[in-house]
C-alpha cells in the first residue's frame, strides 16, 4: 500500500479518534532500561536498520515489554518485520491484552525523522513511532538521536520524549 | 460456512470497530468478495491489480490457520468451515524514499 491508498474518506474518523482519545497525550514516557535496550539494538545492527516494538497493556499508553524484531529486509535503508514473526508477535499481544505502544526503527545514515516510506507504511495510528539515528557514532559508544512521532492519516506530529529513571524521576531525552 | 476473520486496527473503520468478523468463501478471493459485500471499501485495502490480475497488496499480510498465504497459493488459497483468517498490515519502512 502506498501514498495513493491514504484515502481521507476513510481515514478521517481515525484522525478524529487520534485527536480526541484520552490515551493520546503527545508525550512518550519510557523507562530508562527500555530506552537503553532500543539504543543498544540500533547500535548493534548498524549499518543495517534495526526494528522492533515495545508492547504494553491495551489502552494504557505504557510501554513495558521490549520485543526486538529481525529486519527481514536486512538493509541499511529499509526494514520489514518477518511475516511469520509478525503473526507470532500479534498473537502473543492479543493473548496478553497488549498492543504495540512503541514501534521503533533506526536510520543509519540519515536523521531520526520519518521518511516518505515510513509515513506511507505507518498502520498503527495509536502507536508512538520512535526513530533512532545511529549516523553519528554507528556501532560505537556515543549519543544517538532518539525522537518520537505520531503518524496518523499521513500526518506526522513530533512529541516529547520523557525518560523515566528507576526512582521515577523524569529527565528529558 | 463461517470463517472468522481477524481485522487489524487500521481497517476497523470498515467493520464498525469489530476486531473480528465472520465471512464465507471457498477461496481467499471469494472470502474477500464476501467481506466487501458486508463491509464496503475493505477489498480495495487488501487487493490491488498487478499486471491486469488481482493480487494481495505488497504490504498486507494474510494468514490462514497461521500460514502466510503467499506460501499457500495467495488469493487462490482454499478455505474450509472453521478456518481462521488473520489480516495484518506489514510493519515496515526505512530511510529509503520509495513508497509503493
Amino acid at each position: 500500500m502506498g501514498v495513493s491508498s491514504l484515502d481521507v474518506r476513510w481515514l478521517s474518523p481515525l484522525r478524529w479518534w487520534a485527536v480526541t482519545s484520552p490515551t493520546l497525550v503527545h508525550v512518550l514516557r519510557l523507562e530508562r532500561t527500555l530506552y537503553d535496550a532500543i539504543v543498544a539494538h540500533a547500535k548493534r545492527d548498524h549499518p543495517d536498520e534495526a526494528c522492533g516494538i515495545v508492547a504494553g497493556t491495551e489502552g494504557s499508553d505504557t510501554p513495558s515489554r521490549h520485543v526486538p524484531m529481525i529486519n527481514a529486509a536486512g538493509s541499511p535503508t529499509f526494514y520489514e518485520f518477518d511475516s511469520t514473526e509478525l503473526l507470532a508477535l500479534y498473537k502473543q499481544m492479543w493473548a496478553n491484552d497488549e498492543e504495540p505502544v512503541v514501534i521503533y526503527h533506526s536510520h543509519t545514515a540519515t536523521e531520526a525523522y520519518p521518511s516518505r516510506t515510513d509515513i506511507g507504511l505507518a498502520n498503527e495510528p495509536g502507536a508512538h513511532y520512535v526513530l533512532v539515528s545511529t549516523r553519528e557514532h554507528g556501532n560505537s559508544e556515543g549519543p544517538v538521536e532518539f525522537r518520537s512521532y505520531r503518524i496518523v492519516d499521513g500526518e506526522v506530529t513530533e512529541e516529547e520524549v520523557q525518560i523515566l529513571d528507576a526512582d521515577q524521576q523524569t529527565a528529558s531525552a | 460456512m463461517a470463517i472468522e476473520v481477524r481485522i487489524p486496527t487500521i481497517l476497523r473503520t470498515y467493520t464498525g470497530g469489530e476486531k473480528a468478523v465472520d465471512a464465507s468463501g471457498e477461496t481467499l478471493a471469494a472470502l474477500i468478495d464476501d467481506l466487501e459485500a458486508s463491509h464496503p471499501g475493505i477489498k480495495e485495502r487488501l487487493i490491488e491489480a498487478k499486471d491486469g490480475q488481482n493480487d494481495l497488496r505488497r504490504f498486507v499480510n494474510v494468514y490462514v490457520n497461521d500460514e502466510d498465504v503467499r506460501f499457500t497459493g495467495g488469493l487462490g488459497t482454499s478455505l474450509a468451515d472453521g478456518d481462521q483468517v488473520v489480516v495484518l498490515p506489514a510493519v515496515a519502512g526505512g530511510s529509503a524514499g520509495f513508497v509503493r
